[in-house]
């Protein structure tokens, strides 16, 4: 397949099935593989689609520094697409994310400004809102409330979901932003009659969540509950699980949160298995595994991979 | 067998210390109001006048109740149920 440049060739992905991993004939598991993208995960499609609107908004200029909040996926991209497009970029990430996301966005000329782990994305984002603050003229895209983030999603991954997969009952995607649930799941509610829209959490350890007051939950601004039909919320260790699984399964070698997303798969598929009714469930590959060979997700016994990533943010 | 309750740190207080703890129940509703008469003040942190609180996730075998039935949502023994408070995503 041939494109002008990389940035036409962001999304495209292909869809595959899961043989061994479906339970039954009838209940079938689809991988959505967003590690095809540019730099590797499914941020490619934000970050393309939040530069192109803020261009056409006449917000950025030829040196114009973007800020933005991001556990690394989101960073990586902005910095590939800044750095073709001639802007400056700077990531404010919580400290506990792997050494191989600092590395790629160092080499994408991206500065990156650590924010304290505990309190995890959600103190990146209040470090983010008061630089931005303070340097009124960076620009901040602001993932969780960008809806060019959701409108991404709307306008390819959904429609291409539904062009592979007709037949589609469920659709699962891991919640961070929001903004692949929301889009996805709103251009396919409009499209197929009683689809379900799964969101899969990640659920983190004490050590990022130890310190939260029950009162202080952040909501992103595209989220909207009523686009879901059901949510998932999946330990450290089902996600390792899963992931291990998905590798010796079917061969894919696929980020932590392609686990946790799995896992809530799973969980749909049993149910549909045990009620007798057919299901065609797509779930997002969010990015490949080489960002996280540093975190040891892939080595020893599973107990041992688990006591590595305690305390680490790995969606 | 009973129903298994994981308690999130913050909570913890109310158990003493313990990371989870055993109820019964037909119902969310149930369980919870039987936790409360040995962990009381669990329940007010959880329930207010509406339904679940805002900022409280509760989760059966991993999936969020509020898509299932909210408080009239079926427990079984066996399962497990899971409070946490809301991070990115929020409660509804």
């Amino acid at each position: 397949m041939r494109y002008d440049s990389l940035l036409d060739s962001v999304g495209g992905t292909p869809l595959v099935g899961l043989a061994r991993l479906s339970p039954a004939p009838d209940v079938r598991l689809w991988a959505k593989l967003e590690d095809r993208n540019p730099t590797g995960s499914v941020k490619d499609r934000a970050a393309f689609f939040m530069i192109e609107q803020a261009e056409k908004d006449g917000l950025l200029a030829l040196g114009t520094t973007i800020l933005e909040p991001t556990s690394g996926n989101t960073g990586i991209s902005l910095a590939m697409v800044a750095r073709l497009r001639g802007y400056k970029m700077i990531c404010v990430m919580p400290e506990n994310t792997s050494a191989e996301r600092r590395q790629l966005l160092a080499m994408f000329g991206a500065q990156v400004i650590s924010s304290p782990a505990a309190g995890g994305s959600n103190e990146a984002v209040r470090v983010a809102k008061r630089l931005a603050a303070e340097h009124p003229d960076w620009v901040m895209l602001y993932q969780y409330g960008n809806e060019a983030n959701a409108r991404a999603h709307y306008e390819t991954t959904g429609p291409e979901l539904l062009a592979d997969l007709p037949s589609i009952t469920h659709f699962v995607a891991g919640l961070g932003t929001t903004g692949t649930l929301m889009g996805v799941g709103r251009f396919l509610r409009e499209h197929v009659p009683g689809v379900a829209v799964v969101a899969a959490e990640p659920r983190y350890g004490e050590l990022v969540y130890g310190l939260r007051n029950v009162d202080e939950g952040f909501v992103p601004e595209l989220y909207d509950p009523s686009v879901l039909t059901s949510r998932f919320s999946v330990s450290s260790a089902d996600a390792l699980r899963r992931t291990r699984e998905l590798l010796a399964a079917e061969g894919i070698f696929a980020g932590i949160s392609t686990g946790c997303a799995l896992h809530a798969a799973l969980g749909i598929a049993a149910k549909a298995k045990a009620a007798g009714e057919r299901a065609d469930i797509a779930f997002i590959v969010a990015d490949g595994g080489w960002k996280y060979l540093s975190t040891g997700a892939y080595t020893g016994t599973l107990e041992e991979a688990e006591a590595r990533l305690e305390g680490q943010l790995w969606a | 067998m009973a129903i298994e309750v994981r308690i999130p740190t913050i909570l913890r207080t109310y158990t003493g210390g313990a990371k989870s703890v055993e109820g019964a129940g037909a119902t969310l509703a149930e369980l919870l109001s039987d936790l409360d008469s040995r962990h009381s003040g669990l329940r007010d942190r959880l329930v207010d006048g509406s339904g679940l609180r805002r900022f409280v996730n509760v989760y059966l075998n991993d999936e969020d109740v509020r898509f299932l039935g909210g408080l009239a949502t079926p427990v079984a023994d066996g399962d497990t149920v899971t409070v946490l408070p809301a991070v990115a995503g929020g409660g509804r």
